[in-house]
């Protein structure tokens, strides 16, 4: 624990539900654009969120919004250890953990639609984490350390050897953000097959909550995109979050240009991506590199 | 202020319409008219949906599944009958199995009349809506603790 | 010495007395005193050589070997006779020539050979007695109150005397493996395992069971032959038949090679890897206590505990490649196979042989840290697996089956012992809990070991593990209305064994980083010298704090966030046609359909006979293949 730490811990808890707020907006207006509407005001995710929270609570059951607060925790635990500088793969199993306590939730209300999305979940858990593991040897391998800090501030663009994990974290990361083609679980378009997904039986403040915790997830994934980047100089800061906010950009043209995929594609192409680009680019900085 | 008249989010049934207005309805949502600008989402879930916008009359099949729906959404919300049908029953008033309007079933708070009624009107029904939202928000905040508050005086948007 | 002998001689008096006594009166505090007298004399035992490091003891006795080899004998004439009422001709022939070869090996080989020290202790070994100890027994005072049960929904002959004297045998033949320098000794107490396991899954005397029984003795008799091969190929050369001398050889010239090799056969075939998983997944029709002391915390650690002594032995030869493939692909395939399971034992018992994998898988790779992950796998998988097998036997004659499909709310009717099963669940595969930390050690070591199929085998494995785990917790924590409570008519004893595993599943959590600074480096660095420097890097102490703050976590929120006030609750989204039971809707003519909900199995893709039949035809080649270079000679 370093000073560097405790600002890191204190930016992201400060900025990462704003920053997260916004570039929720500006995905919306994007949108919005390229189906030539005007759209919302960019802030009105946030509207969203307070509206929300002025709800009344309807709950199905007792337990449902403990394990929706679970998993938004969980998931600022995740962040802060990522923005601490700490240990990469801890990160990882710790938005596992957040993105099951997600699931439990879903599950718990025993509700069918709540339920296939739950399972479209797990499903799609099971299709990017190897894909997520890759990624973070793959910062080993190429700096030499699991240490977020180490990889920030170590020379070398991690991006140059770990090209093909970087294409394929890309590929994960629209699952990541549910997007278009693979909102399998949330439905996050409005009026699809299975209502609100996931999230169905959520109302009010829990999904408040859920929104939020999206939001904080964002942000940690664009920090690993940053993270591709940095190689200690400002410059590769600069360069490193002009990256995060284009491929950001890039997942709001797939979430637009493409409709959903049948469900086997999913697990198809995203273990397909891990093992071609996933294993072939870690071979190589195993054994060549 | 309440942020509830900035984002409402819409669950659209269809009782026992022609389609007619639902075809209106979803027209609302196109780039001509782009109801998002007001930050209303088309949500198919009652659970989150601040606006009850009903098609076509309610029908002995039908009456059951609407008062469940308005049911399961978390207060403070409106019901906005669309068209002549929700309104009233319209030209289907006197089949055998249709009850009436929308008002047979739940307590409507705007009424948009038209056969079919316009993308115009719809959005002129949802923003008088939004005004009953924020007069609701306003007496559960002033009225908590007390019995449930009577409904708010209906509304009527101009065709 | 003496503890040493109480736990070798104790339990076998104990079993002795189990057998004679019918009553259940005598049974029950019976078993509850001598569970209680190994428990604490296993803690004893390590809390008395733990300063010392390794201890031999030169424990001899003439006429033992004589008397191990009589039982050998009779065992093989037993299970001739076994097979001719059955017909069942397998597993009798394999007996013969095991029997056979033993006989040859006592008769010209054998004599003159005395091994030093026939006994010892080490840290790996206070590990495997506390864990046999502890667990072992646990497990026993649950098949009290389990059986009682068993026995009144079976209707056939009471035989409990029967099984209570194979457990109590079984545990007396653990602690003989674990502690045996002999060879022939150990190899005495590894074929008692066997016979104990195979009477316990024909004691229901079903077809079914008869036939796994003997499934489950001709795969681990061919790992005893390899067993026996091996002693008489090194003793032929060596003439010695001391484990510690084999350690100390090294891997040079077949004649050391080759009797590793068949060890490890021997541990893998124990360890129900691939291509013998079958057995362990036939196995799963024995009673339920069974299950969870032989086929998941105790025998299959067996293969595992000698497949980590001969480690130091492992690494980058041969051997080593072979055995890290081996566990490496039975981790990935037998968790994909997990998938498509709705029976909770089979699931139970699929997870079983894939984390089996993981620690054969550390071993082949046989560093400093690859040992330490498989270690710590050990420990965690046999308190975590126990726990789950035993609360899946209490759900089962609770609610009358084992599916998963028919725990449906089992929070409502069961709410204890659902949440002692969140928490075991939660234990296989979710961060703060031990089996993730030595998951994620594995992966560490595979990474610094450079094995891509490893690597990939890990990640994909694991991937595929959170996916099965999860949809199962999801089953449990579903909450239906207007449940009945069923868990009142649970013995107290089973609770008793629940809430103690539970707990020690989260203490060992707590108390992993004491575990691995005072038994586990101590054994390492005795075997393997000073820990690497990466190691230390990454498992250093600011991580055990973020995990604990974790774990403390986890055990605050339940008790901050739960039994608050009640909120309005609504019924749940069934497209408005909800009949306002949460379970039923209006369908078509107005007919009452009922909501059933099922979870995903993916069987075109997971089914078990795929990867058992991917599984085999691979493994098969790996060992057909290592077999073939090993003596033609080739080394790496």
């Amino acid at each position: 624990m370093n000073w560097y730490s405790l600002i890191g811990v204190a930016l992201f808890l400060l900025l990462a539900p704003a920053i997260g707020c916004l570039l929720s907006g500006i995905d919306r207006k994007i949108t919005a654009r390229m189906q030539r509407r005007v759209g919302p005001p960019v802030l009105q995710p946030y509207y969203d969120v307070r509206k929300l929270i002025e709800k009344d609570q309807l709950a199905v059951n007792k337990v449902v919004d403990y394990y929706v607060l679970c998993s938004f925790l969980f998931t600022i635990f995740a962040g802060c250890i990522f923005f601490a500088g700490g240990d990469l793969l801890i990160v990882v199993f710790t938005s596992t953990l957040a993105d099951v306590f997600l699931v439990l939730a879903a599950y718990s209300c025993n509700s069918p639609y709540a339920q296939v999305g739950a399972q479209r979940e797990i499903y799609q858990l099971m299709a990017y984490e190897p894909m997520l593991l890759l990624t973070m040897i793959g910062f080993y391998l190429a700096k030499g350390s699991y240490q977020m800090w180490d990889i920030l501030t170590g020379s070398g663009v991690a991006l140059w050897p770990m090209l093909g994990l970087f294409f394929g974290f890309l590929f994960i990361l629209t699952i990541k953000f549910r997007k278009s083609p693979f909102d399998l679980s949330t439905s996050e378009h409005a009026h699809q097959d299975i209502v609100k997904g996931l999230t169905t039986e959520f109302s009010g403040k829990t999904l408040a909550v859920f929104e939020v915790s999206h939001w904080f997830e964002t942000v940690l994934l664009l920090g690993v995109v940053f993270l591709f980047f940095a190689n200690g100089t400002l410059w590769s800061y600069i360069l490193g979050l002009i990256f995060a906010f284009l491929s950001f950009f890039l997942e709001i043209i797939i979430d637009n240009s493409f409709a959903r995929m049948k469900w086997q594609v999913v697990l198809k192409s995203s273990w397909a991506v891990a093992a071609v680009l996933g294993l072939i680019n870690i071979a190589l900085l195993l054994w060549v590199l | 202020m309440t942020y509830l008249t900035k984002s409402p989010w819409i669950l659209h049934y269809d009782g026992s319409s022609c389609n007619g207005c639902d075809i209106e309805v979803l027209a609302s949502l196109t780039p001509v008219y782009d109801i998002e600008r007001f930050g209303i989402i088309n949500t198919g879930d009652p659970k989150q949906a601040d606006i009850l916008l009903i098609t076509g009359s309610v029908n002995a099949q039908s009456i059951s599944v609407v008062k469940q729906l308005y049911d399961q959404m978390p207060g403070p919300k409106v019901v906005i009958a669309v068209g002549i049908c929700a309104c009233t029953g319209g030209v289907f008033r006197h089949c055998y199995n249709v009850l009436g309007g929308v008002d047979k079933a739940i307590p409507v708070d705007v009424y948009v009349p038209g056969c079919a009624a316009r993308p115009e009107a719809i959005i002129d029904g949802v923003v008088k809506g939004l005004a009953i939202l924020a007069e609701k928000e306003k007496a559960e905040k002033e009225g908590k603790g007390k019995a449930a508050t009577a409904a708010p005086p209906a509304a009527e948007a101009k065709p | 010495m003496s503890p040493i002998a109480f736990l070798l001689l104790f339990p076998l008096v104990i079993a002795i007395l189990l057998l004679l006594i019918r009553s259940d009166r005598v049974r029950a505090p019976l078993v509850y005193v001598s569970a209680t007298a190994i428990i604490i004399a296993s803690v004893y035992t390590v809390c008395r050589y733990l300063n010392d490091g390794t201890t031999m003891f030169d424990f001899s006795w003439e006429p033992l070997g004589t008397l191990m080899f009589a039982v050998e004998v009779i065992l093989c004439i037993t299970v001739i006779c076994l097979g001719y009422k059955y017909k069942k001709w397998a597993a009798p022939v394999l007996a013969v020539i095991q029997t056979a070869i033993g006989t040859w090996f006592e008769l010209t080989q054998a004599g003159g050979l005395t091994a030093d020290h026939n006994l010892y202790i080490d840290e790996l070994s206070m590990i495997m007695v506390l864990i046999i100890g502890i667990i072992g027994s646990l497990i026993t005072v649950y098949a009290v109150g389990y059986m009682k049960d068993f026995q009144a929904h079976d209707k056939s002959k009471d035989r409990r005397p029967w099984f209570f004297f194979v457990m109590y045998v079984f545990l007396s033949a653990m602690f003989g493996i674990v502690l045996s320098n002999n060879l022939m000794w150990m190899f005495f107490f590894w074929e008692i395992t066997t016979f104990c396991s195979f009477f316990l899954i024909g004691y229901t005397r079903t077809d079914e069971a008869i036939h796994n029984a003997f499934l489950q003795l001709k795969l681990n008799i061919i790992g005893g032959i390899a067993f026996i091969v091996a002693i008489a190929v090194f003793v032929c050369d060596q003439h010695v038949v001391e484990m510690d001398k084999l350690l100390e050889c090294g891997l040079s010239g077949i004649d050391v090679v080759l009797p590793v090799a068949l060890l490890c056969l021997a541990g893998i075939v124990k360890a129900a890897q691939m291509p013998f998983q079958s057995w362990l997944l036939g196995a799963m029709v024995a009673p339920t206590p069974t299950s969870a002391l032989l086929h998941s915390s105790t025998m299959v650690k067996a293969g595992v505990f000698l497949l980590l002594k001969l480690a130091p032995l492992l690494g980058k030869d041969i051997v080593g490649y072979a055995v890290m493939t081996v566990g490496a692909l039975t981790f990935l395939l037998a968790s994909m196979a997990a998938v498509s399971q709705s029976n909770a034992k089979r699931v139970l018992a699929y997870s079983t042989i894939a984390n089996l994998g993981l620690i054969v898988a550390c071993a082949g790779v046989g560093t400093y840290e690859a040992v330490w992950a498989g270690i710590l796998l050990m420990i965690f998988h046999a308190i975590t697996k126990s726990l789950m097998f035993l609360s899946v036997g209490t759900a089962e004659h609770h609610i009358g089956s084992r599916n998963i499909e028919d725990m449906d709310g089992l929070f409502e009717r069961m709410p204890r012992l659902a949440a002692i099963m969140i928490i075991g669940i939660a234990g296989m595969f979710l961060i703060p809990f031990g089996m993730l930390i030595s998951k994620w050690a594995a992966l560490t070591t595979f990474v610094e070991s450079e094995n891509l199929v490893l690597i990939a085998c890990l990640i994909f494995g694991s991937a595929v593990t959170s996916f099965y785990w999860t949809k199962w917790l999801g089953k449990l924590v579903g909450v239906v209305a207007h449940c009945e409570n069923v868990e009142k008519t649970v013995h107290k004893d089973e609770w008793a064994v629940l809430d103690i595993l539970t707990v020690l599943v989260i203490a060992v959590c707590f108390g992993f980083p004491l575990l691995s600074e005072y038994i586990v480096s101590p054994y390492l660095i005795h075997v393997f010298g000073n820990p690497p420097e990466a190691f230390l890097a990454i498992f250093g102490t600011e991580y055990v704090w973020i995990l604990l703050a974790m774990l403390a976590l986890l055990i605050i929120l339940p008790i901050a966030l739960l039994n608050k006030s009640k909120k309005p609750q609504s019924s749940i989204y069934m497209a408005g046609l909800n009949n306002g039971d949460n379970q039923s809707y209006t369908g078509s003519m107005g007919a009452t359909v009922n909501v059933t909900l099922r979870n995903w199995y993916m069987e075109s893709w997971f089914s078990n006979d795929r990867m058992d039949k991917i599984g085999v035809v691979m493994t098969v080649l790996v060992i057909v293949v290592t077999f073939a270079l090993v003596l033609a000679g080739v080394t790496l």
